[in-house]
This record gives C-alpha cells, sequence and structure tokens, in this order.
C-alpha cells in the first residue's frame, strides 16, 4: 500500500531540463525584460499618436512638411536600396563563390559600416564635400550640390546599409557551394546564365530576407542621415529628422504619428521576416548561423 | 569582374570617405589633437559611450542568453511572436524608439511614474541612456547564441547528470563555457553597437555636458559650430577605442574558441 503511489505524483524531473520553478522564472524573467524594453515602447508609439483622437492623426499626417518628408524617405530608400542589393549581391557572390587572396580582410571591410557610429558615417561625407574640404570650392563652381540634397542624403544611407545585404547572403552562399554553378558551366551555360538561372533562384529567398532588413534600415536611419540633411524644414527632412523636429517643437501627437508610420513598416518587416522563416526555414537559417 | 565591382563600390562608398577621415585627422597636427582628446568635456563625453555601452552590453548578454535559453528550450504560448519580436530593434528606426522609450520612462510615464516615488529617475539622466542602449543591442546576444544552442548534443547534458553533476552544475559547468565565444560574440556586437548610437539615445539621455552627453552627439554639437577639427578628432578617437576594443575581443574569442570548442 505504501507503494502505491499515483501516477503523476511524483514525477521526477527529466535530468537534462530543469524543474518547473525554473522553467516559469526564466519564461517570465523573458517576458518582464521583453515588456519593459521592446513591448511597451511600441504600444506607446500608437497609443501617444492616437490620444487627441483619430481626427488629430489623420490632421498631423497632412502636414505639408511631413508630406515632404515621407516623399524624401520614400526616394532615398527607392534609390539606395537597389543600389545595396547589386553590390550585395556582386559581393557575396565574389566572397562565397570565388577563392583568392584578402578574403577575410575584405569581409572585414564590408562588415565595417557596422561598428562605425552613424553620426561618424555622416562626419565623413561632411568632410568629404563641406565647403572647406578638397572637394568642397569645386563642387560650388559647378553648382553641385551634395551635402543638405538628396546625394548627401543617399550617401551617407548606403554607406551606412552597405552590409546588409552581403551579410545575409554570404554565409547562405557559402552552405550552397559551387557544385551547381560548376554543373552549369560544363553544361555550356555561360556565365551570366550560371547566375541568373542557377545561383539567383538559390538565393532568392535569404536576397529579399537582406533587402527587408536593408529597407527598414535605410528609412529609419537617423544619426548619418542627420549630419548631411541640413534640416531644411520641407526640403531635407527624412521622417525620422521630421519626428525629431516635432517632438523638439512639443508637437507630441504630431511626432507620434509620423512615428506610427515608421513603427508599421518595422511591424511589416518583421512579419514578412517571421513568414519567410517559417516557409523556407532551412535556407535562412544558414545565414543565420555566422 | 563581380570582384572588381565589389571592389571599386566598397572603395567609393567606405573606404574614401573613411580615408578623409583619417587624412584630416592626421593635418590637426599632435598638439592640437592632444588637446580635442584631453579636454574634460570630450572626455567625459566618451566615458558615458563606452561605459553605458559597456554596462548595456553586460545586461544585454545575461539577459540574451536567458532569453535564448528559454526560445530553444521550452514551450509556452506565444513563444512565435516572442522569437519575433526580439528582432524589433534591427526594424524600428531610433528615432521612434527614442521618443518612446523617452515617453515611458519620463517621470509621469506608464513607467517613470512607478520608478519616480522610489527616487528613480531613469530619463534625461544616464540610466536612461543606457535603457536606450539595451534597446539597440539587445538582439545581437540572442541571435549569436540562439543557433549554437540549439546544435548543442543533449547527450553531453545526460553524461553529466549520469556523472552526478546537479541540473545547475551542468548549466554552469558544461553547457555555458561551450556557448562562451557565442556569448562573446553577441556582447562584442551589442557593444559596438551601441557605442555608436545616436537617435535613440539624445531623446532620453537628457544631453547635460559632463553627465549625459554621448560622444557622438557632442560630435554633432562640434559640427553644428563648425569646428571640423574637434569634430573630426573626436569621431578619431572613437573609431581607435573601438577597434582596439573589437580586437581585444577578437583575440580572446579565438582562445576560448580553441579551449571550450562547439563550432561557433
Amino acid at each position: 500500500m505504501a507503494l502505491d503511489t499515483q501516477p503523476g505524483q511524483h514525477k521526477l524531473t527529466s535530468a537534462v531540463t530543469e524543474s518547473r520553478f525554473a522553467r516559469w522564472t526564466l519564461i517570465a524573467v523573458s517576458l518582464v525584460f521583453l515588456a519593459l524594453i521592446l513591448l511597451l515602447p511600441m504600444a506607446a508609439v500608437f497609443v501617444e499618436a492616437f490620444r487627441k483622437g483619430a481626427g488629430a492623426f489623420v490632421e498631423a499626417l497632412q502636414d505639408d512638411e511631413t508630406f515632404a518628408a515621407i516623399k524624401l524617405t520614400l526616394i532615398v530608400a527607392v534609390i539606395s536600396v537597389p543600389l545595396n542589393l547589386v553590390f550585395g549581391v556582386a559581393a557575396a557572390w565574389a566572397i562565397a563563390k570565388f577563392e583568392f587572396k584578402g578574403k577575410a580582410f575584405l569581409t572585414t571591410l564590408i562588415d565595417l559600416p557596422f561598428s562605425v557610429s552613424p553620426v561618424i558615417a555622416g562626419l565623413v561625407f561632411v568632410l568629404l564635400f563641406g565647403s572647406n574640404s578638397l572637394l568642397g570650392p569645386w563642387l560650388a563652381e559647378h553648382n553641385i550640390k551634395i551635402l543638405f540634397a538628396v546625394p548627401g542624403l543617399v550617401l551617407a544611407t548606403m554607406f551606412v546599409t552597405f552590409p546588409f545585404v552581403a551579410r545575409e547572403l554570404i554565409p547562405l552562399m557559402q552552405d550552397q557551394g559551387t557544385a551547381d554553378e560548376e554543373a552549369a558551366l560544363s553544361l555550356g551555360a555561360s556565365g551570366f546564365q550560371t547566375f541568373w538561372y542557377v545561383t539567383l533562384p538559390n538565393i532568392k529567398w535569404g536576397l529579399l530576407y537582406g533587402v527587408l532588413l536593408c529597407n527598414a534600415r535605410a528609412m529609419g536611419e537617423f544619426g548619418a542621415v542627420s549630419v548631411v540633411s541640413g534640416h531644411i524644414r520641407g526640403e531635407t527632412n527624412t521622417m525620422p529628422l521630421q519626428i525629431e523636429i516635432l517632438y523638439n517643437d512639443y508637437n507630441f501627437s504630431g511626432a507620434f504619428a509620423v512615428a506610427t508610420l515608421l513603427a508599421l513598416l518595422a511591424l511589416v518587416t518583421l512579419i514578412l521576416k517571421t513568414l519567410l522563416e517559417m516557409r523556407f526555414s532551412e535556407e535562412i537559417a544558414a545565414s543565420r548561423r555566422h | 569582374m563581380a570582384l572588381g565591382f565589389t571592389l571599386i563600390w566598397l572603395i567609393l562608398i567606405v573606404l574614401i570617405p573613411i580615408s578623409g577621415l583619417l587624412l584630416k585627422t592626421s593635418t590637426l597636427g599632435w598638439p592640437a589633437f592632444w588637446s580635442i582628446a584631453s579636454d574634460p568635456r570630450v572626455l567625459a563625453a566618451l566615458r558615458m559611450s563606452f561605459g553605458g555601452a559597456l554596462i548595456a552590453a553586460v545586461v544585454n548578454a545575461i539577459f540574451g542568453v536567458i532569453l535564448a535559453w528559454v526560445l530553444v528550450r521550452y514551450r509556452f504560448p506565444g513563444k512565435r511572436i516572442i522569437d519575433a519580436v526580439v528582432d524589433l530593434p534591427f526594424a524600428l528606426p531610433t528615432a521612434v524608439a527614442g521618443i518612446a522609450l523617452t515617453t515611458l520612462y519620463s517621470p509621469n510615464g506608464w513607467i517613470g511614474q512607478f520608478l519616480s516615488p522610489l527616487g528613480i529617475k531613469v530619463a534625461f539622466t544616464p540610466i536612461g541612456v543606457v535603457i536606450a542602449l539595451i534597446f539597440v543591442g539587445l538582439p545581437f546576444v540572442v541571435r549569436t547564441v540562439q543557433p549554437i544552442m540549439e546544435e548543442i548534443d543533449r547527450e553531453v547534458e545526460e553524461a553529466a547528470a549520469t556523472l552526478g553533476a546537479n541540473r545547475f552544475q551542468t548549466i554552469t559547468r558544461v553547457l555555458l563555457p561551450g556557448l562562451a565565444p557565442a556569448v562573446l560574440t553577441g556582447f562584442a556586437l551589442s557593444f559596438a553597437r551601441a557605442v555608436g548610437e545616436y537617435g535613440s539615445v539624445i531623446f532620453i539621455a537628457g544631453n547635460l555636458p559632463y553627465v549625459s552627453e554621448i560622444a557622438p552627439l557632442l560630435i554633432v554639437i562640434r559640427l553644428e559650430e563648425y569646428n571640423y577639427a574637434a569634430a573630426t578628432g573626436i569621431a578619431a578617437i572613437m573609431l581607435i577605442i573601438s577597434f582596439v576594443m573589437l580586437l581585444v575581443i577578437n583575440l580572446i574569442q579565438t582562445w576560448s574558441r580553441k579551449r571550450y570548442g562547439y563550432g561557433a
């Protein structure tokens, strides 16, 4: 009778997991931490934007300066993201499929913008094109505006988002090896055909993923763009800069209204990314392992 | 051809601008450079940036490992969403994060209102800076540690348990040392990102010189004063310190990878 323990009464904790208590404590700690640092700020953006009602929200977005900022952000992204996409594919192709000296060094250089402060990224272009730089007088003479204009914004954005596509693709392409390409080449395909019909289809989801991240960063970049923009209202302010201006004017509902647009962009990016991971987990998982 | 294109692009967009900065620094001359580097306000700003980034990276390393563990090993409702949410700082623009965190942690904000009766001020103090830096660096540790954790062979844990180790011993003596290289990588990435962070910090920091002013902001201030020499000098110092720290971390990593393994 004494041995008649009911099943489940003395559940043994498996030797390779933690006790129930430890498990739930760790889960709770994680959730509280995420709530305080990530979830509440996200919620705050939407609550603050609608604090004065939907009417005020719509009105804030119809402001001329805000509209100009949205347009400028789109222009900058439309130019810089495709350029970085082309570069990213070429860089990943060169690094993953060929052997050459100084490969590790090249990879480090591509990653360089990740470890440079965005403010410094902006500063380097001010030093290069500013009025007292080497190129400055020449540019002024020929009436070419780079700083405080679209070209400067594009350059600064490209610098900051430079590594995104390449970083996603390099591990993926390395994982896939060169066997497919060798087969195509031996069957008489040209270099370009091999790339277009063999390599590109293999990497398309990883590529999309890199472009998504690159785009989110390009539209949301603040520090680098802030330094080169000159903050001319209605002209050289991108959306993040417009948020800063509205916020510093104590127009909080306006600032948060613009912020909701960027927050929505972030949410869409995350949702697409999660969907991509669910459907193409194997392909993308390779790029995570770096 | 792809290589040539890559190189040209890299040189145009990244290398020429960066060397421009270094060239400009070298024309300053030692005495000028030294007077910039020894300016108390610059020193205070560098201490804030690097110190704040260090604290934030440590916090992220600890919570990042816990989070990764919870995501890899446990099942709970909403796990998928939580896993996706971790990447939010990669996707959310820093300015948006900055104003949101400020609203949240200011004395009458959702969280700040509970802290201010306790005498804790977060927004507009160095603590606020650290909170913002934790935000931007959070995904790095989780995303570098998570895939390595997934690859851990359970047999190792079983062996430890068979040999009489309790669970705590297994984790601290067997599992964590193997994860060390990945944690260090995540720590380094999180740290590097936080050192240069600007957008999310300037809103919450209050930007008091000598107290909560970060180095990137001081660069911007000097630029607005058309003091290009000082801006360049501070930028060069930041680059040099970051470079040296990453080099040291790289060396430690190589060492710990040799020592502990897992194909990190």
